[in-house]
């Protein structure tokens, strides 16, 4: 329904080191490789964002609210240290 | 072995392989009785880094956190801010800080009017008990701040 605000559960796998942690054999620091970046766009607009820093845990777990508009393509984006970006695109119908 | 270990100041995972878990508890416990629970300075400084000058007004902010968190590797938070969220009035972002991290900033979360509802939960990482403090930036400018005491049985950040 138009105007209606819905949830979006999203989990994404991704181990999020934090560039703290040791290798225990080498004692050599594990470079850092986390999501810094989480985009969500709704009909090519960014309606949600987030920065992220080493503190958010392993395989990311976000909820979060977009209020209904028009149908539409609902699109998260993850981008990681590396430059790596993992998408997901869930089109949504609005009626009304 | 308990009080030896602790001397030797060995890591708590590798306590964990040494004896139960009901004596890792007690050594939580034992080990963060009394710990200050006062704002560090480098959440100030973090704050104002996002903020800029503005000092932030207490409310309006929830944090929804576990009293008691056993894993540290990932502790369940939510954030609610009070807000109608239309075109006018609507929340831009809320910052999460950790004042007993290895580095104090967790997220920032960009809303807009289209979130219909400044909420947001997500898990993070704690490496002790601590204080865990969600700011909030307003379309208006005003900056709100809300704050929350969580104890942590087993650390996490891979010590």
């Amino acid at each position: 329904m138009k105007g209606e605000v819905f949830e979006v559960k999203s989990l994404v796998s991704h181990k999020m080191e934090t560039g703290l942690r040791k290798n225990k054999k080498t004692g050599k620091k594990i470079p850092r490789d986390i999501i810094n970046k989480f985009s969500v766009t709704y009909g090519g607009k960014e309606v949600f964002g987030a920065d992220w820093h080493p503190a958010v845990s392993a395989n990311p777990y976000t909820s979060f609210f977009v209020k209904a508009s028009k149908s539409g393509p609902v699109v998260l984006k993850w981008t990681d240290d590396a430059g790596k970006v993992t998408e997901k695109t869930v089109k949504i119908k609005v009626s009304g | 072995m308990f009080e030896k270990s602790i001397t030797h100041k060995i890591r708590r995972r590798d306590l964990l392989a040494m004896s139960g878990t009901g004596v890792i508890a007690v050594a939580g416990i034992g080990l963060f009785a009394g710990e200050a629970m006062a704002d560090s300075a480098a959440v100030a400084k973090a704050i104002k880094k996002s903020v800029g000058g503005k000092s932030p007004k207490t409310g309006r902010v929830t944090l929804e956190l576990p009293q008691i968190a056993e894993n540290g590797n990932t502790v369940p938070i939510a954030v609610e801010v009070k807000s109608p969220m239309t075109a006018k009035d609507y929340v831009k972002a809320v910052h999460i800080y950790a004042d007993e991290n290895p580095v104090p900033n967790v997220a920032t979360f960009r809303f807009s009017p289209e979130s219909g509802k400044a909420r947001v939960s997500t898990r993070m990482r704690m490496r002790k008990s601590q204080n865990i403090v969600a700011v909030a930036e307003m379309s208006d400018g005003s900056v709100y701040m809300g704050k929350k005491a969580v104890k942590v049985t087993i650390g996490g950040c891979g010590g």
